[in-house]
């Protein structure tokens, strides 16, 4: 069964782990407890960082568990999340809509089912098993990508379990599935849709920070141009031009009228505030305030560990979860931030390295999920404690504080060194 | 096809990393009014000190109060001070308090806030509160001080200071320079008195101006004021008993018989609680440590004295159980071993030896609950007999520690086989070596609250409650659980009217002086006169009842150095039972009795030269001059051989 193509520079022995991914792992988990000590220290009480009453002890023990899933994801079978990827996605669907019945009500999200004292958020799962399920989909050799039917069927599996998320009002959570789309730009989807999404985000952040009236003039003087620079004035490309002209605007308008009408007003504030950060000083306002305050104050060097003056007083909520970031830019500075930027964005070029080198579909697919996912997180986590995305409540990967979301990355990338381990037991596919 | 693509997601990844870190850079390193905008940023963390708990008497008149005082506390990281002079000025402090006080806070914590002034008065804050904003680092926290308008009932209620560094560790509540109660109720009742922390969060700019509350006051607590307590005092009762015990050492204990409850408790001499108050507190308490008066020992549960004759009752008691002697048992008044004093001695039974207090006749009492399961052997049966009395003894809380809500209470002491065995070694002792007791001499020691309960015990007939002085913890109104209990004496009811009745002979026509009989009140009472060491006057106790009849008052006063009990302590239980009973007293040869027993003058003389050099506390009017250091521990005088009682 194992194949007798070689390519250079590939290892080929079986059953060896990455250890470049495994020890930016560890690194990104160990820097990720010291900050939430730090986030958590409380200078009257002087905790020892093993004290289980407070966050820092209880992440050691959610550490602890995550070692024992590694443990199990080592022992099984690696074709047992390929041969059970369907069943998973049937199961998790389940769950999903089952939390909406029976979870409490907790921060006006219905996201939790509580088993004991234990609070189980199957979204958390659910990007790990749609990964499987969409790997072990496309896997299928009769499966043709440039067919528009595959990539229905591609859009229902990831668009079936992000509306239910969103209909459990967990907007973060939906958001995160977004990160399959360049996971389908990898697989051949065509990068119109990566640069019509992008061209519409522009347009929306421009549409809030500029009055809409300058940008209808803007609109109207760049369609003027463009017919001015048009060579052959045909009835074609004059019908373009103000066809695009009229889509922005409508966009533009649209924009206003999804503001306003759309998004109720604690979503509209978390975008509002990227734009005048001074408005909604008691919430959000206050929140991204604090949060860039405290980085900013932290300077190059930082103001060293347990010293962070923002920190202590938890001027920031939720510094040991989704805020996490800032203990870090205010007791460690830009030195701080450059090492869990160098790290995280080192681990994710590392995945995709290790997802190229995969001999079959799935776990290509797969592991580019894994990097797709944890960048999303990523990029909107950091982005909104430096003011440049909404705040979207939503973990630093392997950093933030809370077990559900420790378990959750540490399956999804242990899975995907289980299988890259393997790699060289299956068949290519290709 | 898709080759490329790695490279396009890469480079997303690469890009979106350089840009934030881009972004960090212009946050952390360009821009600078991020630093200045966390510089202002500081939150403090004000503590709001809940009221704490008043302390009321039993007719709701307030005996503990709060009155506000202002500390100003420095972070020594934040003092600007341009002209120091100028500073100790406004403060009122001068350069050298400045330099100690700022040097002990920056080696306390250079972030933290220590106290600079403690309880500034409402006056004096005043002064520097407009000045405060000038110097940055310092600032004010409110709180209130106690304040006892009665001036009296000091180490009953106790009082509240700093607490101490050992007992700032283990422990999660309190934190440096919180008050705590030390003595007294105040340390008793600490838990719901001092009620409950609250915590302001107020947003502050590096120069401590306040910039209102953090996030909106979202993470404030507010403060829970402690609970009252209501106690079981007769204020003016106390204040009268205080009156009667001016320029005499001693104690004052009445009870409510029914209930147990603490009427009035005085412990002479005292001092005036309100001088633990305040910036004065250091200086005074040392003075009063120091001051060879005691004033901060609290007789009435602290003293261990011998009880004197009152014991007869007990013993009159235990024997009539044991059914050693029936009250119509009669002994001779032969004086040996023990001498009595002049009495009728016709019809000498147990009526007769109550009421004249016939030490002959418990000399035999005694003997026979000895020796009540004889089998001829003394040295066998004594061991039995003592320990079967010791039981009786015990259960009229005498040799136990009473259970009163007040910190160290003493447990006086009954003697059992032990301490006999280890003076004379086992079996070689027998009734003659300890027979002193039966008059309530030799090895027993009591409490002044023990006998007050005695006086209790008989007014209810052979039950007593325990002695408590708060009757209602907050909004419970009841007092704490363990006082509603009602504890039985060994002895059966039926017993006491025979020795009651011998206590209403002794008032009406007995040992007790006619001065000390109240008109138109039946009062059952028994003297005492517990033996002092050679060439000092014995001391005078009595505890008595009254009315007879549906008890409303139990009393034990305890004079000494004043010699029969007759004459010193039944007065002034008599002018306290009347006070309390009829509200005046009208009659005037009560009145001149009163007059006469608020002057008298009980303390022990001291060599002329000392009493000049020892310095006259002008502290309260209830400090006077010295009781002896055996006080604290009475057991140290020895019997003597002059063995008689009253
Ligand atoms: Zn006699």
């Amino acid at each position: 069964m194992y194949s007798s193509e070689f390519r250079p520079g590939q290892d080929l022995r079986p059953g060896k782990l990455d250890w470049v991914t495994v020890l930016l792992y560890a690194a990104c988990v160990a820097a990720g407890w010291v900050n939430i000590y730090a986030a958590v220290y409380d200078p009257e009480a002087h905790p020892s960082m093993l004290d289980l009453t407070i966050n820092s002890g209880k992440q050691l023990v959610w550490i602890g568990s995550a070692l024992v899933l590694i443990t199990l994801i080592m022992v099984v079978d690696f074709k047992f999340f390929e041969a059970f990827a369907y069943i998973f996605y049937v199961i998790i669907l389940v769950a999903l809509v089952g939390v909406m019945f029976l979870a409490r009500d907790v921060n006006g999200a219905k996201a939790w089912f509580e088993i004991g004292g234990a609070r189980i958020q199957p979204s958390e799962f659910a990007k790990f098993i749609t990964a499987l399920t969409l790997a072990k989909y496309l896997s299928d050799t009769t499966v043709r990508f440039d067919e528009l039917r595959t990539q229905l069927i591609c859009a229902a599996i990831i668009a079936v379990p992000a509306l239910i998320i969103l209909k459990q009002n967990d907007t973060g959570s939906a958001m995160v599935f977004g990160a399959f789309i360049l996971v389908l730009y990898r697989e051949g989807l065509t990068p119109w849709v990566l640069i019509l999404g992008v061209s519409a985000a522009i347009i929306l952040v421009l549409a809030l920070v500029v009055t809409p009236l300058y940008l209808y003039i803007a609109i109207a003087v760049i369609a003027l141009l463009a017919f001015l620079q048009l060579r052959r004035k045909t009835l074609r490309n004059i019908l373009w031009v103000v066809g695009l002209a009229a889509l922005v605007a409508i966009m533009v308008y649209g924009v206003g009228f999804f503001m306003n009408n759309v998004l109720q007003a604690h979503q509209r504030n978390r975008i509002l505030v990227l734009v005048d950060p001074t408005i909604d000083q008691k919430q959000v306002g206050y929140q991204v305030l604090q949060s860039k305050i405290a980085i900013g104050s932290g300077g190059f060097w930082g103001k060293g560990f347990l010293s962070g003056t923002q920190t202590r007083f938890d001027f920031v909520p939720e510094q040991e979860t989704d805020f996490i970031f800032c203990t870090i830019g205010e007791e460690h500075g830009w030195m701080g931030g450059l090492v869990v930027i160098g790290l995280l964005v080192g681990l994710l070029c590392r995945i995709v390295y290790l997802a190229e080198r995969q001999r079959d579909r799935f776990s290509r697919v797969y592991g580019y999920s894994v990097a797709c996912i944890l960048f999303v997180h990523f990029a909107i986590n950091i982005g909104m404690t430096i003011g440049l995305v909404p705040v979207i409540g939503i973990p630093l990967p392997f950093f933030s504080y809370g077990g559900s979301s420790l378990w959750s990355f540490t399956i999804l990338l242990w899975v995907f060194l289980k299988l890259d381990s393997h790699r060289v037991e299956v068949l290519s596919r290709v | 096809m898709n080759n490329g693509r790695k490279y396009v997601i890469q480079g997303v990844f690469i890009v979106i990393g350089i840009v934030y870190l881009v972004r960090l850079f212009y946050l952390q390193v360009v821009a600078d009014n991020y630093k200045a905008q966390a510089d202002d940023n500081a939150i403090r963390r004000v503590i709001v000190y809940p009221h704490r708990g008043q302390i009321l008497d039993r007719n709701g008149k307030l005996m503990v109060i709060n009155e506000s005082v202002y500390d100003i506390s420095v972070i020594p990281k934040k003092v600007q001070i341009k002209d120091t002079l100028d500073f100790c000025r406004v403060m009122g402090v001068d350069k050298p308090y400045f330099d100690s006080v700022m040097t002990v806070a920056k080696t306390y914590s250079k972030l933290k806030p220590s106290t600079f002034l403690r309880q500034l008065s409402v006056e004096e804050f005043a002064r520097i509160q407009d000045r405060l904003i000038d110097f940055p680092g310092f600032f004010y926290t409110a709180r209130t001080v106690r304040k006892y308008p009665h001036k009296t009932l000091a180490n009953a209620l106790g009082y509240i200071a700093e607490i101490s560094p050992a007992k700032l560790k283990d422990q999660n509540y309190y934190r440096q320079g919180d008050y705590v109660g030390i003595n007294g109720l105040e340390a008793f009742y600490e838990e719901q008195l001092r009620g409950q922390r609250g915590v302001r969060y107020v947003m502050v700019n590096k120069n401590g101006v306040e910039k209102g509350p953090f996030k909106g006051g979202a993470f404030d607590t507010a403060a829970v004021a402690g609970e009252n307590l209501v106690s079981t005092i007769d204020i003016d009762l106390q204040q009268y008993a205080d009156s009667l015990m001016n320029n005499k050492i001693g104690s004052v204990v009445a009870l409510e018989p029914s209930t147990g409850e603490i009427l009035t408790m005085v412990s002479a001499p005292s001092y005036d609680p309100n001088v633990l108050v305040g910036r004065l507190f250091a200086k005074n308490y040392t003075e009063l440590q120091r001051s060879k008066y005691l004033p901060m020992y609290n007789r009435p549960v602290q003293a261990v004295y011998r009880p004197g004759s009152i014991f007869k009752l007990v013993q009159s008691l235990v024997a009539l159980q044991e059914g050693v002697i029936t009250p119509e048992s009669q002994f001779g008044c032969v004086p040996y071993p023990m001498k009595c004093h002049s009495h009728p001695r016709g019809h000498n039974d147990l009526h007769n030896a109550v009421q004249w207090s016939c030490n002959p006749y418990f000399y035999n009492v005694y003997r026979r609950i000895i020796y009540a399961r004889s089998t001829g052997n003394n040295w066998r049966d004594s061991p039995k007999g003592l320990m079967a009395w010791n039981k009786h003894v015990k259960s009229f809380g005498f040799g136990t520690r009473l259970d009163v809500d007040l910190p160290s209470v003493k447990r006086g002491f009954i003697p059992d086989t032990a301490i006999y065995n280890r003076s004379y070694g086992r079996l070689r002792w027998q009734f003659s070596n300890f027979y002193s007791v039966s008059i309530g001499e030799g090895e027993l020691n009591v409490v002044p609250i023990q006998m007050a309960n005695l006086a209790a015990i008989m007014a209810n007939r052979g039950h007593y409650y325990t002695p408590h002085l708060v009757k209602a913890v907050g909004k419970s109104g009841k007092p704490l659980p363990q006082y509603l209990e009602r504890h039985q004496t060994s002895v059966d009811t039926s017993y006491f009217r025979y020795v009651v009745d011998g206590m209403e002979s002794a008032v009406a026509h007995g040992t007790v002086w006619g001065r000390a009989r109240i008109p138109d009140i039946v009062m059952c009472g028994k003297t005492g006169t517990s033996q002092n060491r050679k060439g000092e006057k014995d001391h005078s106790v009595f505890i008595c009842f009254a009315p007879k009849d549906n008890p409303k008052i139990a009393l034990a006063v305890y004079v000494e150095n004043a010699g029969f009990g007759g004459l010193a302590a039944a007065p002034i239980a008599s002018l306290l039972a009347e006070k309390y009973l009829k509200k005046t007293i009208t009659d005037k040869r009560r009145l001149l009795l009163e007059k006469d027993f608020k002057l008298r003058d009980y303390m022990p003389k001291p060599k002329v030269d000392t009493a000049k050099k020892e310095p006259r506390p002008v502290l309260a009017r209830l400090v006077v001059p010295p009781a002896k250091s055996r006080l604290l521990s009475p057991d140290t005088a020895k019997p003597t051989a002059r063995v008689t009682g009253y």
